[in-house]
């Protein structure tokens, strides 16, 4: 709605004081965001910055699991999207985060993850002796199946961990049971019941630990606990 | 490149007949889960394999499916194997078969 029946005279004072208006508006702007925002935003900064430094990963186990939980989500998101774009990145961030803070009473098996600088190269080196001990059960297996006489002795052995956290056990378990000729029944605290196709070799506890579960715990004593 | 990855598939796909095979040869439960949990893993990482030669762009979703097989498939086989060891399936030995034919005699005399 314009106003016809004013003076040009009016509305050119009108126009003065709006300009006035949104000078004292610019002004206070300017002030208030000298004042206030500015102080928020450095304290913001500031406060960023110290939770920053009280980051603690040896010796704070939340903190660990925080951190090692968004990681793994923004690994898998990067691998799903499959592409390396700011925005994709951005958003796979704060999706990590957001899924990391809903999920992160049910984290708590992450805790036992040793994080050091060796941490991946123990992982990897770890990765290469489950291979090839994959690749050697698959054709140990083939050999037995494929024999005619089916040259098979299986028993039941226990074997000792000395690994304490679930989640270490987990994979200790996993990898015996896909390793020659052996198979993870059952966990009851630090005794496996592992069934083993070929247990000529020995049936005792102090055997079947050196024979099948050594060389996966001593490398995976590394970076679990 | 598409013939390194059909000789992969190929060498999945005769894993995965091995593993079949060992569970139709192999004696009890145990055994079978042995077979079938070992060639299956392999067979089906191989396969992976395969399509990631013949297809590089899914390289990073073929490893997290290698991924998610590896970490499913052995708990999986333990779970059963458990379940019929608490459900008090003796595994099978080569002792307890002659235990076995001896006890059946002296249950016909």
């Amino acid at each position: 709605m314009t106003t016809n029946n004013s003076s040009p005279q009016a509305s050119k004072e009108k126009l003065e004081r709006t300009k006035k208006l949104a000078n004292q508006a610019r002004t206070v702007m300017l002030k208030s965001y000298k004042n206030h925002l500015m102080p928020r935003f450095l304290r913001f900064f500031h406060f960023l910055l110290g939770q920053y430094r009280k980051i603690d990963l040896e010796n704070k186990p939340q903190q660990r699991r925080f951190v090692i939980a968004t990681t793994l989500f923004f690994i898998m998101w990067l691998m799903l999207v499959g592409t390396l774009s700011f925005s994709e990145i951005f958003v796979g961030l704060m999706v990590a985060l957001f899924t990391t803070w809903l999920s992160y009473d049910r984290l708590a098996f992450l805790e036992s993850i040793k994080l050091n600088r060796t941490t991946p190269l123990h992982i990897l080196r770890y990765l290469q002796v489950f291979v090839v001990a994959l690749l050697r059960a698959n054709i140990d297996m083939a050999r037995r199946v494929l024999s005619p006489r089916l040259p098979i002795n299986p028993a039941l052995v226990e074997v000792q961990t000395q690994l304490k956290s679930p989640l270490g056990k987990l994979i200790l378990a996993n990898s015996i049971t896909l390793t020659p000729g052996t198979l993870t029944v059952d966990v009851v605290g630090d005794r496996l019941q592992v069934h083993w196709v070929d247990s000529t070799s020995g049936m005792d506890l102090e055997c079947a630990t050196h024979a099948i579960a050594e060389s996966f715990e001593y490398h995976l004593q590394e970076f679990l606990e | 490149m598409t013939l390194i990855g059909n000789i992969f598939i190929v060498i999945g796909a005769a894993f995965l007949f091995l593993g079949a095979l060992g569970l139709v040869r192999m004696p009890d439960l145990y055994n079978r889960i042995q077979a079938g949990t070992k060639a299956v893993t392999l067979g089906s990482l191989a396969v992976l394999l395969g399509v990631a030669f013949q297809h590089p762009g899914w390289l990073p979703k073929l490893f997290l499916i290698a991924l998610f097989i590896l970490l499913t498939s052995p708990v999986g086989s333990s779970t059963i194997a458990r379940a019929a060891y608490s459900a008090g399936l003796k595994p099978f030995t080569l002792s307890s078969k002659e235990k076995k034919q001896s006890l059946g005699k002296q249950e016909e005399t």
